[in-house]
């Protein structure tokens, strides 16, 4: 306790929630607002309306709803596996080696966003690789963007990790993948688990690559999003936000509640 | 310092009894087999396929004028021009300021929450924590219809005085930029200094205050040197994303602010000039993988 007195801890609060309300409660429920409304005249949205919710959860949204849910889910089990798959071939290695692949593994969290979609546009519009135009694009560019964070998560659970129960399973004759698939990897699991919704939200919310390089046939929510602000239907715009939030949380939610059972076990 | 690092040092050692797992021996480092390079190969190839060599033929592309052959041109080009110039240096006073915001904002906020708790500041720092998994984008889109020309604060400005107009015209502007990310990249500073802070022994602050120092003087002479090592991290972490981040920009569709990462997609995706969005990308990625191996330094340096 910093502030003892009456007065002092009230004038604390107050300071609190003069800047945290406006700042960060404030506009997500004006977008949550405005996805109920067709105009803004004054203080208050005005003319409230489903219809956006209408739209935004069939025909063209819809698929884009789908599309962002494909890609994030596979873009989340590539980036899971080549991550946990680093993680673990990592902690083998000798120290310096290591720390290379540290390194490499996490340069992608440095590169813009924008940057990475410009360099998986240009390598895979020219042979030996051609996927422009198809949807794997989007999908490689994703994965790029979040393995990164699957990497750490993982070599970070990988560390406390108690080196006691494989060397356990090991002396009493296990062998290295028997050790790996029944002692580690569920050891692992919350922290995999922890690290499956990071990728998927973070997957979910990409636009900066998606923008460079997504084909027609394969919009995203967050390009559809963009794309209706741009043209100046900011309401429309915002009930696809809201859909994009809430889909986001509810899978998070359902991550986080495999992932207790799983620590539990 | 005190009990909260010789804590930390007994349990580095596996001499302190305090914590489950506390007690556990540090295992010696497991001897590298040869086998183990083997196993590292599959995901350093599957990398190389899909970052390093696309990175390596953006760098190739951007000695690549489209007037054929291999030459600076693309360079020369795009040192001379001022759109180049405008938006590297937008983009650095953006990032800093932003950063410099986010550190004050998030240095208070987390203050509030950690030592002078208030009924639901568990609720406050779960909040933080999912804001964290939404797109930046989301902010910009927000405070259009609060400060947008027609949005809240127009609105009760033109109920209120009956003027025709609202006076609030700053979104289109690096102003709104920097609005937005001071408020998307706080929560980013507020996580590390939150974990730092419930490390801090309270013993410390309560004896401070017994002995007749001040708030102000135990927030200085206390709080500030411990919290550094995360405000350093957390700083530098969103510098590196500040320098970065393309969906604020994007969506305030200003005309007038034109960061790095916005040129990149410009030259590129509006007007097809891949040699020129190269060079950019590359002087991106120079100053933003600089100071994220100067923030991956500082860090290291702030667990140790």
């Amino acid at each position: 306790m910093l502030v003892h007195s009456r007065k002092g801890k009230w004038t604390a609060w107050a300071v609190f929630f003069v800047l945290f309300l406006p700042l960060f409660a404030l506009p997500l429920l004006v977008i949550l607002a405005a996805s109920f409304a067709t105009s803004w005249p004054g203080v208050l949205p005005a003319g409230a309306t489903t219809a956006h919710y209408a739209a935004a959860t069939r025909g063209e949204a819809l698929q884009a709803l789908v599309t962002s849910l494909v890609t994030a889910v596979t873009a989340s089990l590539l980036a899971l596996i080549a991550g946990t798959w680093a993680a673990l071939a990592g902690a083998a290695l000798g120290r310096r080696r290591r720390a290379v692949l540290d390194a490499l593994f996490m340069l992608p969290v440095a590169v813009p966003p924008v940057v990475v979609g410009l360099a998986v546009l240009v390598a895979f519009s020219q042979p030996p690789f051609l996927l422009n135009g198809t949807r794997w694009i989007v999908i490689v560019a994703h994965t790029v963007l979040v393995t990164a964070f699957a990497h750490q998560s993982v070599s970070a659970a990988l560390e406390r990790l108690d080196p006691a129960c494989e060397q356990v399973a090991a002396s009493l004759g296990a062998r290295p993948a028997y050790v790996l698939w029944r002692v580690k990897l569920p050891l692992l699991l919350p922290s995999l688990g922890a690290a499956a919704g990071l990728c998927f939200a973070l997957s979910m919310g990409e636009l900066s690559a998606t923008v460079m390089l997504y084909p027609p046939d394969w919009t995203p929510l967050t390009v559809l999003i963009y794309a209706a602000t741009d043209r100046g239907a900011l309401f429309a715009g915002s009930a696809l936000a809201v859909v994009l939030m809430t889909t986001t949380l509810l899978v998070l939610l359902a991550v986080s509640r495999v992932r207790t059972k799983a620590s539990y076990r | 310092m005190g009990s909260v690092t010789a804590e930390k040092a007994a349990n580095t050692w596996g001499t302190g009894t305090s914590g489950a797992g506390a007690a556990r021996p540090r295992p010696a480092a497991p001897r590298p087999r040869p086998l183990a390079r083997l196993w590292a190969l599959p995901p350093v190839a599957a990398l190389g396929l899909v970052f390093l060599y696309p990175l390596a033929l953006v760098v190739r592309q951007s000695f690549q004028p489209d007037t054929g052959g291999t030459s600076l041109t693309p360079y020369t080009d795009m040192f001379a021009s001022t759109a180049f110039h405008q938006a590297l240096w937008t983009t650095v006073w953006l990032a800093c300021a932003a950063t410099a915001g986010c550190l004050v904002l998030g240095f208070v906020l987390a203050l509030v929450i950690a030592f002078v708790p208030f009924p639901g500041a568990r609720a406050v720092a779960r909040f933080v924590d999912v804001f964290l998994s939404f797109p930046s984008f989301l902010i910009t889109l927000a405070l259009l219809f609060v400060y947008g020309s027609v949005g809240m604060a127009n609105g009760l400005w033109t109920d209120l005085t009956g003027a025709a107009q609202g006076p609030f015209r700053f979104l289109t502007t690096p102003w709104g930029v920097l609005l937005a990310e001071i408020t998307y990249f706080t929560p980013f500073v507020m996580r590390p200094l939150l974990a730092a802070f419930s490390q801090l022994d309270t013993g410390q602050l309560e004896v401070a205050a017994g002995l007749g120092a001040r708030p102000a003087r135990i927030v200085r002479q206390i709080v500030l040197p411990e919290a550094r090592p995360a405000l350093a991290a957390g700083g530098s972490l969103v510098l590196v994303m500040c320098l970065n981040e393309f969906g604020i920009v994007l969506f305030t569709g200003a005309k007038g602010v034109t960061t790095l990462p916005m040129l990149v997609y410009g030259k590129a995706i509006l007007e097809s000039d891949y040699p020129g969005a190269c060079v950019v990308a590359v002087v991106n990625i120079l100053i933003s993988v600089g100071l994220y191996g100067l923030y991956r330094v500082v860090s290291r340096r702030a667990r140790a």
